[in-house]
């Protein structure tokens, strides 16, 4: 069974999104999303100082079998990209909620968290699909 | 459209396998470890494929070789019994309509095993070929694939006579009481086995393979990158109706006595275009594409010459992972194949860049004695 940890927030497209202590938005892909893409071997992260709203494209998931593209969950200026992911992108399946993150945000409206789904609506939505 | 099952569906759902619709069969793409891990394994111990989904056919009867010879460009003449071939059935335009992989079975009998995509079309097309020939589709047939450096150290203990064939042999043999086919081949590059299997005893056999320490279960993903490092064609992809085997590269498939300058030259469908390729090299060739970095490329996508001049298009890729990296094959210009030439390929707009190599990437382990 994928793991939906209820501290995180989750958009439609599979983002996990966690506010930090100090204010900024980690983000990454969700368990269930990495289980269903298979083997991660490339991931392409947005650069450091972009600027993205609220569904913009973020970058791009390969696996061995799909290339499948990451949403920006909220909006805000990209202020981390986690570059372990460019030599080990493994790291996505192995540990999507922690060492697997994907980039941190400074968010430009925290109440954009608001609009995304809690743990049990997102594990409802898993089920659909 | 419901989907067809092989005698080992329950062992694979039992195993977790994550399953996927393939050439109208409900198949296992991979088990809880993933392709890679599936992958390397295969290439360092011994990995249990199903691949029962393809067609077994047996056609035997008053002149089955000449009836036979007309429909693929191999000596089957020449063929031993218990021999194996690869071989094609071209079209009347020189194209291929599917690989199949030919067992001679006795003096006038053989036995066929075709692609699951085309086996339909397959039987249809011998059905129309025979003249007092009998043919037999084996739909109570499982086949298993045991393919590994460490393969046939397994079949040692189930069938020593298994496990003394050489590269492209066959022999029956009794594994656990069971009688089966067992033939020294398969598609993943390395040393290996493929048995053909009463469907009834598939699922005891495949268990009794899989309590071997050396052996896991492989699904398809895997299967495809094992045999895309390997070099080795997939139907469908490498091969269509438009592709003939000069431009393939499968030049070797043709047997010198149904070549031109054979003694037993053409008569069968597309020789003469066939022929005519051998001469005036076709203008594309398949050739295999090292991926610069880890960004994986994609079947269909485009390939550029330098100047960003379109000149190809890939056919396969996948991640090798024995490579370990992004690796393709394409069909690409005659003059830009050579080994090193410098190309690039269009992902969503991005230019990869990537370089004509040798293939297999992954270098073959055949044991041939």
């Amino acid at each position: 069974m994928s793991q939906t940890p209820t501290e995180l927030k989750y958009a439609s497209s599979h983002e996990w999104a966690r506010l930090e202590e100090d204010g900024t938005v980690t983000i990454g892909i969700t368990d269930h999303a990495q289980e269903a893409l298979g083997d991660v071997v490339f991931v392409e992260l947005p650069g450091v100082g972009d600027t993205l709203a609220a569904g913009d494209d973020a970058g791009v998931v390969e696996s061995v079998k799909a290339a499948s593209d990451i949403y920006a969950p909220v909006g805000g200026e990209v202020i981390a990209t986690n570059e372990q992911l460019e030599d080990e992108p493994e790291t996505v399946n192995s540990d999507p909620y922690n060492d697997g993150w994907f980039f941190r945000l400074k968010p430009t409206d925290t109440g954009e968290l608001d609009k995304l789904m809690d743990a049990d609506a997102y594990t409802a939505q898993c089920a659909d699909e | 459209m419901d989907l067809l099952t092989t005698p080992l569906h329950a062992l694979h759902t039992e195993l977790g396998a994550k399953m996927v619709p393939f050439a109208g069969y409900d198949m296992p793409v991979q088990y809880p470890a993933g392709i890679i891990k599936e992958h390397l394994h295969t290439r360092e111990a011994a990995g249990l494929f199903d691949v029962s989904h393809m067609g077994q056919v047996v056609i035997e009867g008053p002149d089955t070789v000449a009836m036979l010879e007309t429909l693929v460009p191999v000596d089957l003449d020449g063929l031993p019994v218990n021999g194996q071939t690869y071989a094609l059935f071209t079209n009347e335009a020189g194209g291929v309509q599917d690989d199949l992989i030919i067992t001679r079975w006795g003096e006038q009998r053989f036995f066929l095993v075709v692609n699951a995509a085309c086996k339909a079309a397959d039987i249809a097309y011998l059905q129309a070929h025979v003249n007092g020939q009998q043919l037999m589709v084996l739909e109570d047939r499982a086949l298993l694939a045991l393919q590994g450096p460490e393969a046939r150290e397994v079949m040692q203990n189930l069938s020593p006579e298994a496990a003394a064939l050489t590269f492209m042999q066959g022999c029956e043999a009794t594994i656990a009481g069971v009688s089966v086919y067992i033939t020294c081949s398969g598609y993943t590059g390395e040393d290996g086995f493929e048995l053909s299997i009463p469907a009834d005893q598939a699922d005891a056999i495949a268990r009794l393979l899989l309590e071997q320490p050396a052996v896991e279960a492989i699904g398809l993903g895997a299967r495809d990158s094992l045999r895309l490092e390997a070099g080795l064609c997939l139907y469908g992809h490498e091969l269509s109706e438009t592709i003939d085997p000069v431009q393939a590269g499968l030049l070797w498939s043709i047997s010198k006595a149904r070549r031109a300058d054979g003694v037993r030259p053409g008569g069968f469908p597309g020789a003469e275009v066939i022929f005519d390729r051998m001469e005036n090299k076709p203008a594309l060739r398949r050739v295999g594409l090292a991926v610069e970095g880890k960004r994986p490329v994609r079947d269909g996508q485009v390939v550029l010459d330098a100047d960003g001049n379109r000149v190809g298009e890939i056919c396969s890729a996948c991640y090798g992972a024995s490579v370990g990296g992004p690796i393709a094959m394409a069909y690409v210009s005659r003059a830009l194949g050579e080994p090193g030439t410098p190309l690039q390929v269009d992902v969503r707009g991005k230019m990869i860049p990537v370089t004509v190599t040798r293939m297999p990437f992954s270098p073959q382990r055949y044991f041939r004695g």
